[in-house]
């Protein structure tokens, strides 16, 4: 039986009826091939969250990021218009990587006048432009204005800054982000400064990864030794009913109840919660940010506790009940592997007490995400056997459902642009052959 | 002494005042469930008095005996799981994975 009201339709997924209700196979997320279609299809294709605007606070300020699904690497930098741009991470010489440290593979981040590449000292100015070549009068013919650092689309949503790979793309960062972006618009994202970012590299499918934070039907059993034993029973008779659920084009969201901040019932967490008046849903005295935007507890519910709202291909955000904000971003690096990045965002601590009580929602949330991660790669081993290929979704894991069919349609488009390319060559050929 | 006026009987956890996340965690796997045991035994019941302390100012206007006591009730948070919860140093069915903290804060 429901504790929460379900649409008229009887679920959650028949409300959404392009998403079927028949088993799936996992086959998207153990085939080298496949991925490397990914890579093209997604990766090169849609708005990729690279970070947040607090990353750069002044003119010069700049990071890189490792996009190696997408087979590059990007200077996102503050130029001296106070704009946000991003560049491809190339000296225009010979190719050089521009910006890194001690290790090429490694990002990296700070503050300068302008880029110098380590290998010829060839100099570009924060607005890409080459401004100065070693040994210019050696060249021939240059032209310094016709080898200015590759530029890539960046936009900017709520302090969250975006890049798109794609030169031919079309759709601005708002459009692509859609309905749950621009009702999430006016949440106090740049407000809350305090950061804690976990790092974590991960042996399965990126896919799987968010599959594991996309649904909640795992948290009364998998995290069970995380409860004292008799509310980890009560947890697991309950099992887990989201409040509700919605599907905007490529994205998705799940609004959950959490009535752990405070809890109802004291029995039911730790003694050090109980001291410090924290926990995995955060500081349980909320500091006062206003009012919510209307993206946030769609069902309006009393005991709403978290929405996470999955920004296709990679990003998730999830807004927490206790006024703090938490992102995912899933990084592959190959079929089997990719990089997890958690991080949490908290209103400034006004005192030590608040720091503490912010140090113990984020070393809370560790050790559930320690449990998460390593269960991946059970999955990952135990898919790659193909043993099975018919795995049965139930209805709180909706948002699973909606991320593999949306990511085999972008994959499968970009088959068909592939085979009309190819059709094209081959018609080019014949007709070539024709002897004159 | 490094630790505020009032807080001597931790003294001798003192080497738990770790001022990253990384240092208290890589401390808690590397102590037995004895070592975990007796810091948070005398270092729990201070913990309201500790917060009372900690209360009166922004972390970055701490003194650096109550950054020291900060950092050690970091710790105790650090520790709590494995004393109140798990009776091990690492959350179970985690097996050989790992989350590494990249940025914190500084204080």
């Amino acid at each position: 039986m429901s504790h929460f009201p379900k649409p008229a339709e009887g679920s959650w997924t028949a409300h959404f009826p392009h998403l079927g209700t028949a088993p799936v196979s996992y086959a998207d997320s153990i085939s080298p091939e496949h991925y490397e279609l990914e890579r093209t299809a997604i990766f090169g294709r849609t708005w990729l969250n690279v970070g947040r605007t607090e990353q750069l606070p002044r003119t010069g300020s700049y990071f890189t990021k490792q996009l190696d699904a997408a087979r590059t690497s990007v200077i996102v930098v503050r130029g001296s218009d106070g704009q946000v741009q991003a560049f491809h991470n190339i000296c225009r010489h010979r190719g050089n990587k521009l910006v890194w440290q001690d290790f090429p593979g490694e990002e990296t981040s700070g503050t300068c006048r302008q880029f110098t590449c380590k290998y010829h000292g060839w100099r570009y100015a924060l607005d890409g432009s080459l401004t100065f070549v070693q040994q210019e009068d050696e060249f021939f013919d240059l032209e310094r204005e016709d080898f200015g650092l590759v530029p890539v689309q960046t936009d900017v949503w709520e302090g969250f800054v975006f890049v798109n790979l794609d030169p031919s793309n079309e759709t601005s960062l708002a459009d692509y982000l859609g309905r749950f972006a621009k009702e999430l618009s006016g949440y106090p994202f740049g407000a809350m400064t305090q950061v804690y970012k976990y790092r974590s590299e991960v042996g399965s499918n990126w896919k799987l990864f968010i599959d594991a934070f996309a649904e909640f039907y795992h948290a009364p059993i998998l995290h069970a030794k995380q409860s004292v034993s008799e509310e980890s029973r009560k947890l697991a008779g309950v099992g887990f009913e989201a409040l509700a659920y919605d599907i905007d084009g490529l994205h998705g969201m799940v609004s959950s109840w959490g009535g752990m901040s405070p809890p109802k019932d004291l029995n039911m967490v730790k003694p050090i919660e109980r001291v410090l008046r924290s926990g995995l849903f955060g500081p349980w005295d909320r500091p006062d940010i206003g009012e919510l935007p209307p993206a946030v507890n769609p069902a309006r519910h009393a005991a709403w506790g978290v929405d996470s709202f999955v920004f296709f291909p990679n990003f998730m955000l999830l807004v927490w009940a206790p006024n703090w904000y938490l992102t995912y971003h899933y990084w592959p690096t190959s079929y089997r592997s990719h990089v997890f990045e958690g991080t949490l965002y908290f209103v400034p601590p006004k005192n030590g007490l608040e720091r503490l009580q912010q140090e113990l929602a984020a070393v809370t949330f560790k050790e559930y995400a320690l449990q998460d991660g390593n269960t991946l790669e059970a999955t990952q081993t135990m898919l790659e056997s193909r043993a099975v290929d018919r795995f049965p979704l139930n209805d709180q894991e909706i948002l699973l459902r909606h991320l593999h069919v949306t990511a085999g349609q972008m994959v499968a488009d970009e088959q068909r642009r592939r085979g009309a390319r190819d059709s094209d060559v081959r018609e080019g050929v014949s007709a070539s052959d024709v002897p004159a | 002494m490094s630790l505020p006026d009032g807080f001597a009987d931790l003294e001798p956890f003192a080497e738990w005042s770790l001022p990253t996340e990384r240092e208290r965690y890589a401390k808690r796997l590397a102590s037995s469930m004895d070592e975990l045991q007796a810091f948070y035994d005398a270092a729990f019941p201070r913990l309201p008095d500790a917060v009372a302390y900690l209360e009166q100012s922004r972390p970055e206007d701490l003194p650096e005996d109550g950054k020291r006591l900060l950092w050690l009730c970091c710790s105790l948070v650090n520790v709590s799981f494995p004393v109140e919860v798990w009776r091990q140093a690492r959350v179970p069915d985690s097996g050989a994975a790992s989350l590494d903290m990249v940025i914190e804060p500084v204080i």
